[in-house]
């Protein structure tokens, strides 16, 4: 297993968020995470990333124990976010962005290379190179915060909500970058609570309810399951 | 009254734009032009003193004096720059750095402190940085854990310490404070510099009643100073201050040590308030706890916002305004208080960005707004 959390709690002063998660992800696949507003799914995303401590339970990834492991050294190890509401840098250009996502790479040439295929990948980055991130629309602005997390050619990326605030042609597209992504060799773990699209894409899926993980199974198993399809499909 | 703001909001905008494309102009001009002028200007600094310039000159004190303040007050916001401009921490009692570098040079260097050994400006100096950069790792260490605000009130704390600590500790000599403050060398201007109005050889270069050599001084090093700054804004480490100033999260998910920088940027800030205090008060040869009151420390601060945060031009500007108009206009001096307050606030509704802003910082405060807008 790439990743796995074994009963991990993390709290908010005397507020439990998470009551003790525990999933894995495997290399190679695209996991999804869903479940509704406060449901503790960005909490889950933050501590992986190392945003937010974790109370009790462990973190393993790519056979390592990161449970305390500072968020910035997790770069190194081959972890890397979009963070929850993109986190785009306002003032850098879109350029300077992506070379921030290469903050922790030392290969020039390389860089470049990753440079390239951002901008191969999202040829709208291209055309807005030398704006201000702050000054793009919400879809440009997901664009770049997926482009730049792959910039530190992680082994693992974590995708927070890719898909808000985005015209539904938009999103369309968006998670067909990330399959694309994924069979270029990145694992993806995805939180979405745009349920249909990501579990149609994903290999396989955890659904979190108020801090617990309380179904899992195979993306198209629980596009099917009754009672997935009603809290989160939206039909009856 | 929306209607008014609105219309004033965008007359500044006109101006903005002209501002900048002033900047861009200037920016096109041929090297050899812009290094041309900026000599000139370098130039045009030095000589100040000697220039008898009417409208600028200050009636009521001696000019040269003003001058010395202004560049002091300069490395003071170039200092502080680094905190709030360029990392993004609000920090409010930077005076405290202020004063640990001055007692430092006072402590070691004068022959009335409780400190026996008497060591010469040259050692003191150094030891002065290191030891406010010290204190800046002391004070960052278990603060900088904390954002925003919280950081602020920490600070604003810590300089009143520094203060209270002066004021009743026996190495300070308590309110009596320190006299004998070493000038920064005991050598006489040369025959060959005679020709300068107001210096005479054979007299002192650094004295307190001929202040023309820390004006030189203060100046010089206000330009290595402004030109070390400038380079580490545009190494890894700028990089690094400017990923957390604009988000910290975002920053941190990069692989920016986020952590380490910030406490880099508090020990290099503290380092050129310790410079600056150490430099004030070899000119005073006094040193007393009274110099470093919060109010000071406060219109720092502000003199940085106003002047535009991020931009050492700007900081510059904001801090020769805050050092030289009470001075111009003495009769006014007693509500710099006030009038600088009132400043903040006109300039925090029509001009958050400063007077010569940093056009990063200007981006980032709109997306601020418009996040705010959208109740984030």
């Amino acid at each position: 297993m790439l990743l796995e959390l074994d009963n991990v709690t993390v709290s908010y002063g005397r507020i439990e968020a998470l009551h003790g998660i525990s999933l894995t992800v495997g290399e190679g696949e695209i996991v999804a995470l869903i479940g509704a507003n406060g449901a503790g799914k960005s909490t889950t995303m933050r501590a992986i990333s190392g945003l937010r401590p974790v109370g009790q339970g462990k973190i393993h990834f790519d056979g390592q124990d990161i449970t305390k492991m500072r968020a910035d050294l997790r770069v190194i190890r081959g972890v890397s976010q979009s963070p929850e509401g993109r986190g785009i840098f306002p003032g850098m250009t879109v350029r300077e962005n992506l070379e921030m996502g290469a903050y922790t790479r030392r290969v020039r040439a390389e860089v470049d290379e990753d440079l390239q295929r951002a901008f191969d990948l999202f040829p709208r980055l291209k055309e807005r190179e030398k704006q201000a991130g702050g000054t793009l629309s919400g879809g440009e602005q997901q664009m770049l915060a997926v482009g730049r997390a792959l910039m530190s050619r992680p082994k693992l990326l974590l995708l927070d909500e890719p898909s808000m605030g985005l015209a539904p042609m938009l999103i369309q597209q968006i998670f067909d970058i990330i399959v694309e992504i994924n069979q270029q060799g990145t694992t993806v773990l995805l939180v979405e609570q745009n349920a249909q699209q990501a579990l149609s894409r994903a290999h396989r899926a955890y659904v979190l309810e108020t801090g617990r993980i309380v179904k899992e199974g195979s993306g198209n198993d629980l596009l099917t399951d009754p009672a997935v399809k009603d809290a989160y499909l939206g039909v009856a | 009254m929306m209607a008014v703001l609105d219309s004033a909001r965008k007359a500044d905008e006109g101006r903005v734009r002209a501002v900048t494309g002033l900047r861009d102009r200037w920016a096109n001009l041929p090297y050899g032009w812009r290094i041309s002028v900026l000599f000139a200007f370098i130039i045009f600094l030095y000589a100040l003193p000697g220039l008898e310039i009417p409208l600028i000159s200050t009636p009521d004190t001696d000019f040269t004096s003003v001058l010395f303040l202004c560049a002091v007050y300069v490395l003071v916001a170039v200092g502080l720059n680094v905190v709030i401009g360029l990392a993004g921490l609000l920090d409010l009692g930077y005076i405290g750095f202020y004063a640990v570098g001055a007692y430092t040079v006072a402590i070691l260097g004068s022959p009335n402190s409780p400190v026996v050994i008497q060591f010469p400006w040259v050692v003191c100096v150094p030891i002065a940085i290191a030891v406010t950069m010290v204190s800046g790792v002391i004070l960052g260490w278990p603060t900088l854990r904390l954002r925003g605000d919280y950081l602020a009130i920490v600070t604003l704390g810590f300089g009143e310490i520094i203060r209270v600590f002066a004021l009743n500790s026996d190495i300070t000599n308590g309110n009596r404070g320190i006299t004998g403050v070493p000038v920064p060398s005991e050598g006489t201007w040369p025959e060959w510099m005679d020709w300068f109005p107001g210096i005479t050889a054979g007299r002192p270069i650094f004295s307190v009643s001929n202040v023309i050599g820390f004006y030189w001084l203060a100046l010089t090093l206000v330009f290595i100073c402004m030109l070390g700054v400038r380079r580490l804004e545009r190494s890894r480490v700028g990089r690094s201050w400017l990923a957390i100033r604009e988000d910290e999260d975002a920053a941190e998910v990069m692989g920016v040590p986020t952590f380490k920088y910030k406490l880099w940027a508090f020990a290099i800030g503290a380092a050129l308030g310790g410079l600056s205090g150490a430099l004030f008060f070899s000119k005073q040869t006094f040193i007393n706890a009274q110099g470093f009151d919060l109010f000071t420390s406060i219109l720092w601060v502000a003199a940085v916002v106003i002047g535009g945060a991020g931009n050492q031009l700007g900081v510059a500007l904001g801090a020769i305004l805050l050092a030289y108009l009470p001075e111009r206009f003495r009769e006014f001096a007693d509500y710099r208080l006030l009038i600088f307050g009132v400043a903040l606030i006109v300039m925090t509704i029509f001009r958050p960005q400063g007077l010569l802003p940093s056009r990063r910082r200007k981006v980032e405060l709109e997306d601020r707004a418009k996040e705010g807008a959208v109740g984030e």
